[in-house]
């Protein structure tokens, strides 16, 4: 007879326990032990989402002049899958994809370990025609670049 | 645990190139069933890559990421041969690893 009513969440607990006494002893950094950004992904908007990733909001935002690339097609004819590049010759540590008008903006983040190169490609879904934007951390500063993307069919409602 | 991701990693001047090809529904938590009722957000959220014990990279999937998720980027330092180790964790907990050679 198992005592325990729940034997994978106290097996939950303990995992949490040991990552915490790994964090606080410094056996892992907190970079390493960094968990899912839910505050940034449930930003609504750009200002919101930037906070989260510690970045600035109206005129400390985000430097336009930076060299960022965002390779997205103009117009996608399924919301459901839009492809979506980022390159930079910046030394980049943090690249991120926000389309505008999702019910949250944030749709991917990643960071560059050293060694790697300040590009990605994925794809993402888009309600409805949106500014997307491409955003990278360089150096402790963020820039951007923007796109619209035109969707003739969405990818988020039913 | 998942269906096995699609991975292709090849290496052209010191530059390896990887593709993966993740196998998640990506639920959004924005769609309703018949019923009307929401259906609740199931997607991957994590994703590390790594060669030798060292990520080469790390990404944070939100659910606006396109179901059955895919993911391009390139790094230095690795040889023909090498393994590359992609594992995901999706909000519920699952995860998945999978490794390929570097051809």
């Amino acid at each position: 007879m198992d005592h325990s009513p729940n034997p994978k969440r106290r097996e939950a607990l303990r995992l949490m326990a040991v990552i915490g006494l790994m964090a606080s002893t410094g056996l892992i950094s907190p970079a390493q032990a960094a968990d899912w950004n839910k505050l940034a992904f449930e930003g609504k908007n750009m200002d919101e989402v930037l906070k989260a990733l510690g970045g600035g909001t109206g005129s400390n935002a985000a430097d336009r002049s930076g060299s960022v690339t965002l390779n997205a097609p103009d117009i996608a004819e399924n919301g459901a899958v839009v492809p979506v590049g980022v390159a930079t010759s910046l030394n980049a540590q943090e690249i991120a994809i926000l389309v505008e008008k999702n019910p949250n903006a944030l749709a991917a983040h990643f960071t560059v370990p050293a060694g790697t190169d300040p590009f990605v490609a994925t794809r993402v879904k888009m309600g409805q025609t949106s500014n997307v934007h491409a955003l990278v951390k360089a150096d402790g500063k963020w820039f951007i670049a923007t796109k619209e993307v035109k969707v003739t069919l969405g990818g988020c409602g039913g | 645990m998942g269906d096995p991701m699609r991975i292709r990693a090849t290496e052209s001047g010191g530059v390896v190139d990887v593709k993966v090809l993740m196998k998640h529904d990506m639920e959004s938590g924005q769609r309703k069933d018949a019923a009307g009722k929401t259906i609740p957000a199931w997607h991957i959220n994590m994703v590390t890559a790594k060669v030798k014990d060292k990520d080469v990279f790390n990404a944070q999937f939100g659910p606006a990421v396109s179901k059955d998720p895919f993911l391009n980027f390139k790094f230095k330092g690795a040889a023909k041969g090498d393994k590359i180790v992609v594992k995901w964790t999706d909000n519920k907990g699952d995860t998945r690893t999978d490794e390929a050679t570097i051809s």
